[in-house]
Formats: C-alpha cells, structure tokens, sequence
C-alpha cells in the first residue's frame, strides 16, 4: 500500500468582503504544503485571495439528520470516512 | 447559500489567471520600450538572450514533468513554475528581438537559432529528471539553485540600464521567490525525510553542483553591461548554506566542471544534452516553414 | 421517518444531496464509480496532449497547452476530492486505475499523431465532454455538481482554444490545413463514441436518471452533440467524415451514421491504439512518487513529534 498524504479541506475567500468559504479539499503532507498546493489547485494562479487550509480530521460537524444511521458509527469526521466499502468492478462504460 | 457566488467571484475576475490570455505586454504597461542609447545595442541582445535563454529552456525541462510527477499536487505546482519561466522567458526574448533591430520576435528567436547560438547556463540544460540524468531530489537540488541565484540577478537587474529588462525582474522576482520556496521546502523534507530520500538529495546535489561555478562566471558581455554575477556569489552562497544545514545535508565540495577551451554555456558551447533538447523543442517548427501558430 | 422516501423525495424535487445525508448504498456505488471514473479521465487525458508541450510550435502554444494540462490535473484533483466525501480514498481509486480495475474515458486512449490533434482534442473531445457535463452541474449530489460548475467553465475556455488553433491552423498553409482534416478524421468517430453506447445497450441509464445522476441518455446528447458540431465545422472549412450526415428538416436534427461499436467495444476492453501505454505511463509516475511520498510523510511526522516533545 503507498504512502498517502492527510487530506486538508480548503476554505478560500474570493475577494475582499466576502467569508471564507468551503471549495474542497486536497493532500498534502504538511500545512505549509497544503496551502500552496490550495493556492495552486484551488486559485491557480491568481494572487490576492486568502486561503485557510484545515486538516479534515480536525473537523467536528453536525449531522443534517440526527437519525443518520449509515455514519453514526464513524462519529463526526465529516470528509475522512475510512473506507468501508471495495470499489465496485467495472461497468465498462463511460 | 453564498457558496456559489462566492465560487463565481473566484471564476470571473479570471481571464489574467489562464496563459490564454498571454497579454504579457500589458504586464509591463507604461514602462519606455525605446532601446537606451547608453548601452551597447549587440551587448544588450546579447544578455537580453542570455537571460530568456536561461528561464526558456529550464521551462522546457520542468515542463518534462508534466503528468509524471510524485502527486498531482506536485505535478499543478511544477507546471506553475514552469509557466512562470516559459513567461519570463517570452518577454525576454520579445524583448532581445526589439533590442536587435532586425524583426526576429520570440519564436524566429526560440526556434530558429542554432544550438551555439543559445546562451544559457548548462544548469538550466541537464537532465535532471523526471527522464535520464536524474529524480524528483535532482531536480529540487536544481531548481532550488537556480531560483536562488536568479533572485540575486534579478534583484540587481531592477537598476539595470534597460528600463523593459529591469522592470521583467522585478516582476519575475516575485515568482522566483515562490520557486526558490518551493524549492527549498523541498530540500528539507527530502533531506529529512528517509533513508533513501535523504542518499537522493545528497545524490541530487552533488549532480548538479559541478555546474554552479559557471553561474557566477562573468562573461564578457556581462562585464561590459556591469552586471558580473560574481559580486552576488556569497549572498547566494548564504541562501544555500541555510537550506542545506535545515536539510542535514553537508554542501558538497565545489568541484566545477572544466570548460571546453575556456569556454561554457554563455559562449554558446553546451552540453550534450541540449542538442536533444532543440532538436524536440524545435522539429515542428521548423518543419513547416511559412506555417501560423 | 423512512429515510430512503426522504432521500427520494429530495432528488425528486432537485434538491441537492449532501455529504452526511442518507443515502441509498446503490447511489453512493453508482456516484463513486461515475465520479471516479471522470477523475481518471482528466488525469489520463493529460498524457495525450501533454504528448506535445515539449514540441508546441510557438511560445504561446506551449504556454497554452500547458496551462490546460495543468488544469486538467486541478480537474481530477476537483472530483477526486468530491468521491472522497462519500467515503472513497484518492489513494485506492488510483490503485484501481494503474491496476486497470477502473476505467477512464475511452478517447484518450487514442494517440495524438499531430499538432493538430491539440486543436481537434480541444474542439471536438472537450466539445463532447462539455455536452455530457453541462448537465452534471445541476446533477444531485452537491459536491459533484460543484465541481462540475468549475470544470464546464474551464472547459469552454479549452474548447474555444482548440478551435481557435485550428481556425488559425485553416488560415495557413496548405499542408496545415491537410494536418487538420486527417486530424478531424481520425477523432470524428472516436468522439462520438465518448457519450457511450447506443440507450438500448446502456446498462446504467435509467436507474442513474432516476437518481438525478445522469441527466440525459447517451443517444440525447450524440445528437446535440452533432447537432452543435455541424455547422462549426463548416465555419472552419473541414469536413466530417460521415457520408450520411445531412440535415433532416422533419426531425429538426442531423441525421448520421453511426460509429465503429465494435472497435469501441474493443478499446473499452483494454485493447485501444494507447491503453496499456497510458496505463503503464500513469503506474510509472505513481510508483516512482512513492519514495517522494513517504520522506514527506516522514518529515511531517518527524516534525510533530519534535513540537510536541517542545510543548
């Protein structure tokens, strides 16, 4: 199994007078990283925009729907869900 | 629920932000393009190629990763900083192209010089990688190197007596800063890394070592236009000492590469390597002549 | 409440899913797989284009190719990161593309054989993404929809440089304008084969349409598709090289003659022009980053322990 790196959910604030707000996320190994892989994947190349990168792990959320059965056991990691399930085989298809 | 325009405000200010638009004139809008009559015309086209030749083929190089790097992060910050170059270099050689006179623009000047015509520096040329000659380690070794250095040149060159080539550093120097960065991040976490990634840096650095003399060898052309890069060769030195203690790695012994009769990349005598390199960058070219890109 | 009627009555009513919703585990399958699959597709398809960066003919070209190669990686890091919010891992979904458990769109594993093929890729492959995507930005699950709003906007610019290539291309030499055509021969057909099978042999659709993954059938936008190209490739001076093409005045559409599915049946299968080289190209890049990968990972590590031993 290769080396993965920990995943950072990025925030990004478009332009001055607006919040940060969520645009995904990415991996990296550390935080210094993390930023300027985001400044990269998420804003390309335009300068001038605040980025906050967080470690998803880092993350608590609140459920939409308490009764949320599927991730009650894997508690409140909103991003980072081990995976649970094999990828499916193939559909040759796309 | 601002998310979504939160998101376009990101999107639409953007047409700058894709190479698309490659209105590099605009970027050094208001500066005087007329060539100074202060500095000797053949010197300046000269270093004028020196200098694009340099970011023109480490772009072509760095470019060489595109899709082969450790992570895909890697592989969008890679291509970032070859853009950078590859933009330097075009304005650069715009600019050799006016100082000449003779109605030569970037691409009569990329593509249909000669080898012995190319006037960059062999660190730019080497394989460092991702092909022969090479890994990831080389190739920060390098850049690393490269950046620092540049940063030192361009630095001095925002006094330069050609208003357009001073005020291309001071826009490059921004980006090189970031590269240098890049770069130097790198180092350490390789240095410090594993085992094998500590022996690859160590590896890396000493492949490219030999060609750091040249960098700080004046040539004549240099000397007349006063811009002998030897006077910033302990600031440089500085820089690297520090990325290299912060790594664990030793600096290697300067061994530099003997010259074919005194003569180096600057004189337009290069490596093996580089032939290889034109003769990709520039088949197409020149296979259709008369043809519109 | 019954969580699956909720779920059902939210795609219904074009409401967006969202990450911690329920959902049925068939939506999650079918979502991973799809997304997945379009992930690959832009990381794959940096290899055919990027096949020319070192050859680009002009300053500018190279610069453009290169900025679009590079956003088609920030593509597949964009929809990577949407599969990972329903519980998928980057690094397994890349074990299942260089293992070749997992496809990635067909197209890409064609060859480019000219620089025209930048332009023509640009056109008409980014052109036929574009009609199958368009839809996906309203599709259900929000996080892929997102994404898919940023990729189509990108993607208009990549397809109006591909036609501006070639435009260019047309207003110069003869033997520019040849390379144009015999490069629009070659991917007429493979593009149409990029929106799948014909409905009747579609295993997928319905369920997907139902879930709001898939917003049209394959045959829907073939024909929009050709219906767009058309009178492009007029503007342009090529021809398409499909005799029955012509317009049909009672239908308001083309009408066209379909593609090769037997040689699309066998590309599918891993037997294309390219597959095992693009698969081989991405495995070598992966597995050649592993030591790269792990002194970061050892760093970060090295460096937390020493600020917390500091703390």
């Amino acid at each position: 199994m290769s080396s993965s790196w920990p995943l950072w959910e990025v925030f990004v604030r478009g332009k001055r007078g607006l919040n940060h707000v969520h645009v995904g996320s990415l991996h990296a190994p550390d935080a210094e990283m993390a930023l300027r892989n985001a400044r990269d994947v998420y804003t390309r190349r335009n300068e001038g925009v605040s980025i906050w990168v967080v470690p998803a792990e880092a993350i608590t959320a609140s459920s939409p729907d308490e009764k949320d059965p599927f991730f009650a056991p894997s508690g409140d990691k909103v991003y980072r869900h081990p995976t649970f399930y094999a990828i499916p085989e193939d559909v040759p298809h796309l | 629920m601002s998310f979504d325009n939160a998101y376009e405000s990101l999107i639409d200010q953007e047409d700058a932000h894709w190479a698309f638009g490659t209105g590099f004139t605009e970027s050094l809008a208001g500066v005087d393009r007329a060539v100074p009559a202060t500095a000797d015309r053949a010197d300046l086209f000269a270093y004028c190629l020196m200098l694009g030749d340099d970011a023109l083929v480490l772009s072509q190089r760095l470019a060489e990763w595109c899709s082969r790097a450790p992570e895909l992060e890697e592989d969008v910050a890679l291509a970032n900083i070859a853009l950078d170059l590859l933009g330097q270099a075009r304005l650069l050689l715009t600019r050799a192209g006016e100082v000449e006179g003779r109605g030569r623009d970037e691409d009569a000047l990329a593509y249909l010089r000669d080898e012995r015509e190319f006037r960059n520096v062999h660190l730019a040329e080497i394989e460092c990688g991702p092909l022969a000659g090479g890994d990831f380690a080389t190739t920060m070794a390098r850049l690393l190197v490269f950046s620092s250095w540049k940063i030192a040149q361009y630095q001095r060159l925002r006094a330069f007596v050609d208003p357009v080539v001073a005020a291309i550093a001071d826009k490059g120097l921004k980006e090189l800063a970031y590269h240098r960065d890049h770069a130097a991040q790198w180092v350490v976490r390789l240095g410090d890394g594993t085992d094998e990634s500590h022996a690859r840096m160590v590896a890396g650095v000493r492949r490219v070592w030999p060609y750091v003399d040249e960098l700080f060898t004046a040539d004549p052309v240099e000397q007349r236009l006063d811009v002998d890069p030897a006077a910033f060769r302990s600031e440089v030195d500085d820089v690297l000492a520090a990325v290299f203690a912060a790594a664990g790695l030793e600096r290697p012994d300067p061994v530099p590469a003997a010259r074919v009769n005194g003569r180096a990349g600057r004189a337009g005598v290069h490596t093996e390597a580089m032939g290889y390199l034109l003769a990709e960058m520039q088949h197409l070219h020149r296979s259709l002549p008369g043809a519109k890109w | 409440m019954d969580l699956e009627a909720e779920f059902e009555r939210t795609v219904a009513a074009e409401h967006r899913v969202e990450p911690r919703d329920w959902m049925p585990d068939g939506y999650r399958k079918t979502l991973v797989r799809q997304i997945a699959q379009h992930a690959h597709s832009e990381i794959i398809g940096m290899q055919p284009e990027g096949n020319w960066i070192s050859r680009a003919p002009s300053l500018r070209r190279k610069a453009i190719l290169l900025a679009k190669v590079q956003d088609e990686a920030g593509h597949g890091l964009y929809l990577y990161a949407a599969t990972e919010t329903l519980g998928a891992d980057r690094g397994l979904l890349t074990e299942n593309l260089i293992s070749g458990r997992q496809k990635y769109s067909s197209i890409f594993n064609y060859p480019t054989l000219s620089y025209a093929d930048v332009g023509t890729i640009g056109w008409l492959v980014d052109g036929a993404a574009i009609c199958n995507q368009v839809p996906l930005c309203r599709t259900s699950y929000g996080p892929y929809a997102r994404a898919m709003i940023r990729i189509c906007k990108e993607e208009s610019f990549h397809q109006r440089q591909g036609y501006e290539l070639l435009m260019t291309m047309m207003s110069g030499t003869d033997a520019q304008r040849a390379m144009v055509q015999e490069s629009v021969d070659r991917f007429w057909w493979p593009s149409l084969m990029m929106f799948g099978p014909p409905d009747a042999e579609s295993a997928n659709t319905e369920q997907s349409m139902k879930w709001r993954i898939k917003r049209n059938t394959n045959d829907e936008l073939r024909q929009k598709f050709v219906d767009m190209t058309v009178p492009q490739a007029e503007k342009l001076g090529v021809t398409l090289p499909d005799p029955l093409l012509k317009w049909n005045p009672e239908r308001g559409h083309h009408d066209f003659g379909q593609p090769d599915w037997d040689e699309f049946w066998q590309v599918v299968g891993g037997n294309g022009p390219a597959n095992a080289q693009r698969v081989a190209h991405r495995r070598k890049a992966h597995e050649d980053g592993e030591w790269v990968r792990a002194a970061a990972a050892a760093h970060a590590a090295k460096r937390t322990r020493t600020k917390e031993s500091a703390a």
